[in-house]
């Protein structure tokens, strides 16, 4: 019900008092602070906004597309080469920026709704969004490098391209769900909204989602980075602890 | 349930790890093994990042060891001083391991030289326990009776002996001393305990009786690992606790019943089960490291982890 509203309220401010013709395209998020708890297994994102055009369009002349970006970071990539029988890995290569996540949903097939220099200005398209500015010079194919990121993140549910995914409603309401998986890291997602025509990009929005570690996983990560020999000790007597509470548990219930 | 570890940054079923915890401490409390070199290539397998399960792994081995250790205690088969000895060989090897192990770590190797250590020692241990067993029962067979193992060996001839009356043995202090120097190096590498090749040393090369070998190898992998833990959350930041906790509580209570369960058991035929088991990890790992992979390419961080 609330989403409903919210949705509204966008609706209304989009048709207001605004006099400029102007095509554009506003949103919101379900959540804005998402907490990374012991318990959390994933959850769902859910995308929604209005959009206003100029003039009468035939409805299938726009589209959307949604895309959440993670914090994005150095990643160092190896391959495996074989060297005396066995498999070892290479000399690393740095790819100089790499979203930890990188979702895409879209009302429609990414090649035919946004031209590929609007693609590449707004660098939606997941190949432009990992970059390597400046590869070693002993790298063959530097290409291979940027695509093996691309796919092990694929397989493991951090990068996905979901097209047709959002659903629009008259020209005017859009929405769609991404997944985030369990296994996120934390920082702040930006959330990317672009209103397309024919392959050009009208109008965009931004909004973020604050991911961070909560509760008692929050506090064991600071633990062991802040005071590490605090940390690692506790841990030894709690361990100890452990084992002498089983022994002394199975002595009392179970004497041999 | 699934549970998201915070250092790992992975989420992982919590009654796996329970089960893992408590199958690993059975055999713990069974052989004086401290299961390390079996939970850290689950815990791998199960998608905790390597750096993360060697350290982690330490940490659970020091509550199922301790667990042991005190059933041993009251039993009187604890060798205090042969496991002190040990322990002084051990802190030095763990000292250099972890430096091993930080270097290796900026080398991008880890994988490798973990694998290879693995395969190597397995192998190894695992051959020469299964020899040694099927000798020992192919003799006690044909004469039908316990075959006596040999009392005098080169390590007799070593300077600076030392009387260890629990195991009644008059020998140097100096092969314990570099037994457990090895272990310690190789603890915190593999993030294990070592057991697995100090039990057959003690046994073999020592010549320490088996009742004794399981409760003075576990006094010292306690310690071993406790420091390998606190030497790695320093330098690497890597020990999981929720991670440790979940695996320690099914750990803890599998050691204690396997510390019941082994006296009870044919030591003979148990032993060549530890074989076959140490021997099939050993092979396992040995394939991953000669079969072409399916992927070529691996991730690491640029900073951070």
């Amino acid at each position: 019900m609330t989403r409903l509203f919210a949705i509204l309220a966008l609706a209304i401010a989009l048709v207001g008092p605004v006099t400029q013709a102007e095509d554009r395209v506003v949103a919101s998020l379900s959540q804005h602070n998402l907490a990374l708890t012991t318990d959390f297994t994933g959850t769902e994102l859910f995308v929604y906004g209005a959009i206003r055009t100029v003039g009468d369009l035939p409805a299938d002349a726009i589209d959307v597309i949604v895309a959440i970006t993670g914090p994005t970071e150095r990643v160092n990539v190896r391959k495996k080469e074989r060297q005396f029988g066995i498999w070892i890995n290479g000399k690393g290569v740095e790819i100089d920026a790499a979203p930890s996540f990188y979702a895409v949903a879209t009302t429609g097939p990414l090649r035919d709704i946004v031209s590929w220099t609007e693609d590449f200005r707004h660098r939606i398209a997941l190949d432009l969004v990992i970059r390597l500015i400046d590869a070693p010079a002993w790298v063959e194919d530097r290409e291979e490098y940027r695509a093996a990121v691309a796919r092990i993140r694929e397989e493991q549910g951090l990068y996905s391209l979901q097209e047709g995914t959002v659903a629009l409603i008259d020209n005017a309401l859009f929405e769609t769900r991404i997944q985030l998986p369990a296994n996120l890291v934390e920082g702040d997602y930006k959330a990317r909204i672009f209103l397309l025509k024919d392959g050009t990009v009208l109008d965009t929005y931004e909004d973020r989602v604050e991911v961070r570690r909560a509760g008692i996983g929050r506090w064991i990560y600071t633990s062991a980075h802040e005071w590490p020999a605090v940390y690692g000790i506790v841990s030894i007597l709690v361990a100890l602890a452990a084992g002498w509470l089983a022994s002394a548990f199975f002595r009392t219930f179970f004497p041999n | 349930m699934n549970i998201y570890l915070p250092i790992a940054e992975v989420s992982v079923n919590a009654f796996i790890l329970l089960g893992l915890g408590g199958g690993v401490g059975f055999l713990s409390g069974i052989f004086g093994v401290g299961g390390g070199f079996l939970m850290t290539p689950l815990l791998i397998f199960i998608g905790i990042p390597p750096a993360v399960a060697v350290a982690t792994e330490a940490n659970q081995i020091v509550a199922s060891s301790f667990s042991g250790v005190l059933a041993n205690i009251r039993r009187k088969t604890v060798d205090m001083k042969m496991g002190l000895v040990l322990l002084a060989g051990g802190l030095v090897g763990s000292a250099i391991g972890v430096q091993i192990f930080a270097g290796l770590r900026t080398t991008g190797q880890v994988d490798l030289v973990v694998a290879l250590c693995y395969v190597v020692f397995l192998g190894l241990v695992g051959s020469l326990m299964l020899v040694e067993s099927i000798n020992a029962m192919r003799k006690a067979k044909k004469e039908g009776r316990r075959v006596q193992r040999r009392r005098h060996n080169w390590v007799h001839g070593l300077p600076f002996k030392m009387r260890f009356r629990t195991s009644n043995l008059y020998i140097s202090a100096i092969p314990p001393f570099l037994v457990g120097m090895l272990v310690g190096t190789l603890a915190a590498i593999m993030g294990v305990g070592g057991g697995f090749i100090m039990v057959p040393a003690m046994i073999y090369l020592l010549g320490m009786a088996a009742v004794i070998v399981v409760g003075t190898s576990l006094f010292q992998i306690m310690f071993v690992t406790g420091a390998t833990t606190l030497m790695h959350a320093i330098t690497n930041q890597t020990v999981d606790a929720v991670l440790a906790v979940i695996l320690l509580v099914g750990g803890v209570v599998g050691t204690q019943i396997g510390v019941r369960v082994g006296p009870r058991l044919k030591a003979e035929q148990l032993r060549i089960l530890l074989a076959l088991l140490v021997l099939a990890v050993c092979v396992k790992l040995g394939l991953d490291l000669v079969v072409t992979p399916s992927e070529f390419f691996t991730l690491g961080g640029g900073a951070g982890h």
